[in-house]
């Protein structure tokens, strides 16, 4: 069970014209595995992430991501995964409640397990309260929060977050990692992309994107030791210096 | 003298329904590099549009560079440099067209001002007839700093300059600022990261919009007030949820690699036996609070 392998990637490729974004990747991730996809701007992360979740077809190489081939099914992968954008996308002008019935009839959830979802989420998020309040007058935090659960309110295999927590206090910051906790300890894998390193440090691995290719994958405190670190700053640092791009 | 001073600012939006700067009071003075650190929603923006006149507050008053920010609005805007938030240049004119742009709005030439942004400039020259919307976010964020001094602004107000960009890049930027703080320009720059505090002279914590502290950062760290420790063990997650439940530990937050731990008054031996028991190989050492720490400290009181 630990080593059921939820994303596999064999030399998977983006090219745009002649530039390679993303260039022979290869990588696994289990189940229940908070993974972190880490690097410098411009390194090809948010096209590979692009086509993790189905929305961008791969140049060459291969990817199967919760037993979808990413080129044969892409609508049957977006079903098996949540998503949670760096720009936050639930309806401001609905409510809490609408969002979840929403977001959960989108996913082909039934009334009933909507319902029984919802209060238990709602609960959860001690929002219980505030479930009737449009989802625009909430603080940011609990935006944060909302969204987070909404990615995973279908109950995918794998959540993929992209930088769920710039610009979030540091509290809330934290609060976000216990929901992440919980979320894997339900078996549900995270894929997660941040620019804050002490979050690196939470991660089970770490991968480390530069100029489109992996040049370290590992447990965060195999690769302090590989790279005589002590922290992941400066793992970062050792890795990204030498980047040639800036794109984003 | 000061270059910026802020006396009783409030603002709402939202008919007064949302309150965005509650009582701001603050003074940075001339050649400062100054920090207003904070999360989103703070109010940081809200500050950075009163100050450079392009929003009126609901009460209370300011100057800037001795100019009052409610009635000098022309002498304001010619003298300060506004890199806003969010990139804010013309996507469709190239990187020279942009710059000479904003030097002719202001009244002067690319030439005349060059020696400033020389440093920064050549990084861009390559591309200086590309597109500013086809550049690459670092790019951007240097071509938009040139064009906010190419005038030889007094004051330059930088609205979150390092935000989405990464670790690297931000400490490049960083670097930046230093320099141009040597041609004794004010500096009132934002950021939502707490670790970027430590290069600023000065700093102001603001949260819900309110202002936290002020003071340089080692004093802030020092005015901490009690012991901080930080301890680890084979399983933090568990280690957190323990440490939690023990009354002993007052808060308990993750940092990287290790929990940073509060002791309610005396005693650290209750919780080392019990520690023992659940976690063997734990480690535990006092540190010196960072402004991470600090902030949530004070965002507790405020509650």
């Amino acid at each position: 069970m630990k080593n059921e392998v939820v994303i596999k990637t064999e030399q998977l490729t983006k090219r745009f014209g002649d530039f390679i974004a993303t260039n022979a990747i290869s990588f696994e991730v289990y189940a229940g595995e908070i993974f972190g996809f880490l690097g410098a701007n411009g390194a090809g992360k948010t096209t590979a992430m692009r086509m993790l979740c189905g929305l961008s077809v791969p140049s060459s190489g291969a990817a199967t991501i919760a037993g979808c081939d990413v080129y044969k099914e892409p609508e049957r992968l977006k079903k098996s995964i949540g998503y949670m954008s760096q720009k936050f996308s639930l309806y401001e002008d609905l409510t809490v409640s609408e969002n979840l019935e929403f977001f959960g009839g989108i996913y082909g959830m039934s009334r009933n397990q909507i319902k029984a979802k919802a209060d238990r989420v709602l609960k959860q998020l001690g929002l219980d309260v505030d479930k009737d309040k449009l989802v625009g007058s909430l603080p940011l935090g609990w935006k944060q929060k909302l969204a987070f659960s909404v990615a995973v309110f279908h109950d995918p295999k794998i959540v993929f977050l992209d930088e769920p927590t710039g610009g979030v206090d540091p509290i809330t910051r934290r609060q976000f990692w216990d929901l992440i906790y919980e979320a894997a300890g339900r078996g549900i894998t995270v894929f997660v992309t941040t620019h804050y390193m002490d979050e690196a440090e939470y991660c089970n691995r770490i991968s480390m994107m530069v100029d489109g290719v992996i040049k370290a994958l590992d447990t965060p405190d195999n690769l302090k030791r590989q790279f005589n670190a002590s922290s992941m700053d400066e793992v970062f640092f050792e890795l990204a210096r030498g980047a040639k791009r800036s794109a984003d | 003298m000061s270059s910026i001073s802020i006396r009783e600012i409030n603002k709402s939006y939202g008919k007064g329904t949302i309150a965005a700067l509650k009582n701001i009071n603050l003074d940075v003075a001339a050649g400062e590099l100054f920090g207003l650190i904070g999360p989103d929603g703070a109010g940081k923006t809200t500050l950075f549009r009163i100050l450079t006149t392009l929003l009126l507050p609901d009460s209370g008053y300011a100057t800037v560079g001795g100019y009052d920010v409610l009635k000098d609005i022309k002498q304001i805007r010619s003298s300060v440099g506004y890199m806003p938030g969010k990139f804010s240049l013309y996507q469709d004119l190239s990187v020279e067209e942009n710059l000479r742009f904003f030097a002719t709005v202001f009244g002067t030439t690319i030439q005349e001002n060059y020696n400033l942004i020389k440093d920064i400039y050549v990084q861009l020259e390559p591309f200086k007839n590309r597109r500013a919307g086809k550049l690459s976010g670092g790019m951007k964020q240097k071509l938009a700093l040139c064009c906010a001094l190419i005038h030889k602004p007094t004051v330059l107000f930088l609205d979150e300059p390092t935000t989405g960009v990464d670790a690297v890049s931000r400490k490049e930027f960083w670097g930046m600022l230093k320099n141009l703080k040597r041609e004794g320009i004010t500096i009132f720059v934002s950021t939502p990261y707490m670790d970027e505090a430590n290069l600023c002279e000065r700093i102001a914590l603001i949260q819900g919009g309110s202002i936290l502290s002020v003071d340089t950062p080692v004093n802030i760290t020092r005015s901490y007030g009690e012991a901080l420790y930080a301890v680890r063990s084979e399983n933090m997650p568990l280690l957190q949820s323990d440490l939690r439940t023990m009354s002993e530990i007052k808060t308990c937050y993750s940092f990287g690699s290790f929990h940073h731990v509060t002791l309610q008054v005396n005693g650290s031996s209750k919780v080392f036996e019990l520690l023992n028991s659940t976690h063997p190989s734990f480690e535990w050492k006092e540190i010196e609070p960072t402004i991470e720490d600090c902030f949530i400290k004070l965002m507790q009181h405020e509650k």
